[in-house]
């Protein structure tokens, strides 16, 4: 669906975008992950024609979206950083403008921001003055404005920034239900955001690509060996006896003992799900309770930190092997 | 291009701005109107026309400051990067909507002249020649306050640089005159304003090279052409700046000749500058 290919951007010397080249297939949702300043808007200003790269191509359905300009915004929905709203217009005057200026035809323009208006549940607002309302609805104003068209790809650039946790979960619904027929990408520094509705993430730093999985692959990339956390009723005595007829631990380690329970942390190059099962076993042959027990496995957050970390050489590294 | 048109001339009537350009307009022909035509019974309308030329100086400003400038500030400019839209529709749809703002007060205007007839013989052609005129020399100067607009993201910055820039071209004429009219002073004169013209060329293009080539391959000609014939300069300075001139030309109409070259030269400066406010809107794209 868009190709895009060595995307460089530079302003004077400092380099935005280095080399940046992913594919986007049709009808999923993607996030851009990157911390601020990472190159995120600049890629989605790129990728619809706001901006133009130094050197590099975008492909939208097979159209340059430079030299094929109107075909190629045609299939785009685009809603930037700021939402590109006339303040002393209403929302349905606002959409009206855009949906002509799409060149939808006459005869359904009415009908056309009726339906927008209905999605993004701005409806009741549609008669007052944009500058009047939250910023909640202008955020849903401007998204209203992306999906005039019905376009094949929505952008989405921070849509739930500085929006409070029940409009941030109503946007988030909003685009899950849009990635059921849309293509979606979406950019935020937000993780856990990115982890709740996206299938793919990439994952941006410095204006280099350094990662781009589902989130599950990535946590798995990540992960490493099997660690397990528990907390066992018993002394340390009695959970080494325990433990010592496992296979493959490592290094069982005792974290720390507090009147009669220990917490201790295991490490195996076992299958997590098979040390669970041994230890359980183990455990209760000795008749020493398992009070919790938790698998360790490397969050998203320490992914991301681990890709966009520093300038040290060990990182810089494992940044090229991603 | 039809939709932006549409946009933009809603905004000039949900907004005080096309009720106070086209009320000033309005209310300095009447006043003259009045004086001239009512009070000292003069039946040439011309007259009012040339001599309410001065109030380009605020109503341009006031009319097209924000034209462009205020999309930069809103941030509105990237949704009309990111439409299936070219920004030389852009430009077009606005500035059609500008000059609708003006033709309104103007066709109102137009209805003076046959009033008057109702009370003398007035020479009509003369009359409808210098609104004509009036509409050619607006219609320059909006487009000229619509590129000014594009450079600046400040709506008081944009109006501040128009009104300098109607400034300078209302008086230009007058402000050569004081030039000495010797070779050497016309010489000196060119060179002041090429000076000035590299300067902007350098701080729009944001290139010390741009500049140095305009500003060189201009002052170099200059220079070549006044040693190859000093005596030709004599007085050319205040010979091309009553060329330059816009107002100048408009005169012309309002003195009841229809000047062809007036005309044509009136349509290329609006022609030169939707040009200039494409590229500048352009240009953003590529260093914003």
């Amino acid at each position: 669906m868009i190709e895009v290919t060595h995307l460089t951007k530079r302003y004077g010397d400092h380099t935005a975008l280095s080399d940046l080249s992913f594919s986007i297939e049709k009808g999923q949702i993607y996030g851009f992950l990157g911390p601020n300043g990472a190159g995120k808007s600049t890629t989605m200003n790129i990728m619809t024609g706001c901006l133009a790269a130094t050197s590099g191509q975008v492909k939208i359905g097979g159209h340059d979206i430079f030299e094929e300009a109107a075909q190629a915004k045609a299939l785009i929905g685009y809603l930037p950083e700021q939402p590109p709203l006339y303040l002393d217009r209403t929302p349905r005057e606002y959409l009206t403008f855009v949906a002509q200026a799409k060149k939808i035809p006459k005869d359904r323009v009415s009908a056309e921001v009726d339906r927008v208006l209905a999605i993004t549940q701005t409806d009741q607002v549609a008669h007052r003055l944009i500058q009047h309302l939250s910023k909640g609805f202008k955020q849903r104003v401007g998204i209203a404005q992306a999906l005039l068209g019905d376009p094949d790809v929505i952008i989405l650039d921070e849509p739930t920034v500085g929006l409070d946790p029940v409009q941030i979960i109503g946007i988030r619904d909003l685009i899950s239900d849009l990635g059921k027929d849309h293509t979606v990408i979406l950019s935020s520094h937000i993780l856990s955001e990115v982890q709740a509705i996206c299938s793919t993430i990439l994952i941006i730093s410095r204006g280099k690509l350094v990662a781009c999985d589902t989130p599950e692959n990535l946590e798995r990339l990540f992960a490493g060996s099997a660690t397990l956390e528990l907390e066992v009723e018993g002394t340390p005595e009695a959970i080494a006896k325990a433990l010592c007829p496992i296979p493959c631990l490592i290094s069982p380690e005792i974290v720390s003992t507090r009147e009669n329970t220990c917490r201790i942390r295991l490490e195996s190059s076992e299958d997590l799900r098979d040390l669970c099962r041994d230890i359980f076993f183990a455990f209760s042959d000795a008749s020493l309770p398992i009070l919790q027990m938790t698998p360790a496995k490397a969050s998203l957050e320490d992914i991301f930190l681990e890709l966009t970390s520093g300038d040290s050489p060990e990182s810089a590294g494992k940044e090229d092997d991603a | 291009m039809i939709a932006v048109f549409r946009h933009e001339l809603s905004s000039y009537f949900t907004s005080l701005t096309g009720y106070v350009f086209g009320g000033f307009l309005l209310l300095f022909a009447g006043i003259y109107t009045m004086v001239y035509n009512l009070n000292a019974l003069v039946a040439n309308f011309e007259y009012v026309m040339e001599s309410i030329a001065f109030i380009f100086l605020i109503i341009v400003p006031i009319l097209t400051m924000r034209v462009l400038a205020e999309e930069k500030r809103q941030k509105t400019d990237q949704l009309l990067y990111s439409l299936p839209i070219s920004m030389t529709q852009v430009v077009l749809g606005k500035f059609a909507a500008l000059l609708v703002m003006f033709l309104l007060p103007l066709a109102i205007l137009s209805l003076y002249p046959i009033l008057l007839t109702a009370f003398g013989s007035v020479h009509l052609p003369a009359a409808f020649g210098a609104i004509l005129g009036f509409f050619l020399l607006g219609s320059a100067l909006l487009s000229i306050g619509m590129f000014l607009s594009s450079l600046t993201e400040s709506q008081a910055v944009a109006a501040g640089l128009c009104f300098v820039v109607m400034l300078l071209n209302y008086f230009i004429v007058d402000l050569a005159g004081f030039v000495s009219s010797s070779a050497f002073g016309s010489l000196a004169a060119f060179l002041v304003v090429i000076l000035l013209l590299a300067l902007i060329v350098r701080s729009m293009t944001k290139s010390p090279l741009a500049g140095l080539v305009t500003g060189g391959i201009l002052g170099l000609g200059t220079l070549a052409a006044y040693l190859m014939s000093s005596e030709s300069f004599e007085g050319l300075f205040p010979k091309v700046m009553e060329q330059l001139s816009l107002f100048d030309r408009f005169y012309r109409f309002a003195d009841g000749v229809f000047d062809l070259t007036a005309l044509v030269y009136l349509l290329t400066v609006v022609g030169v500058f939707l040009f200039l406010s494409v590229q500048s809107m352009e240009k953003r794209r590529w260093s914003a």
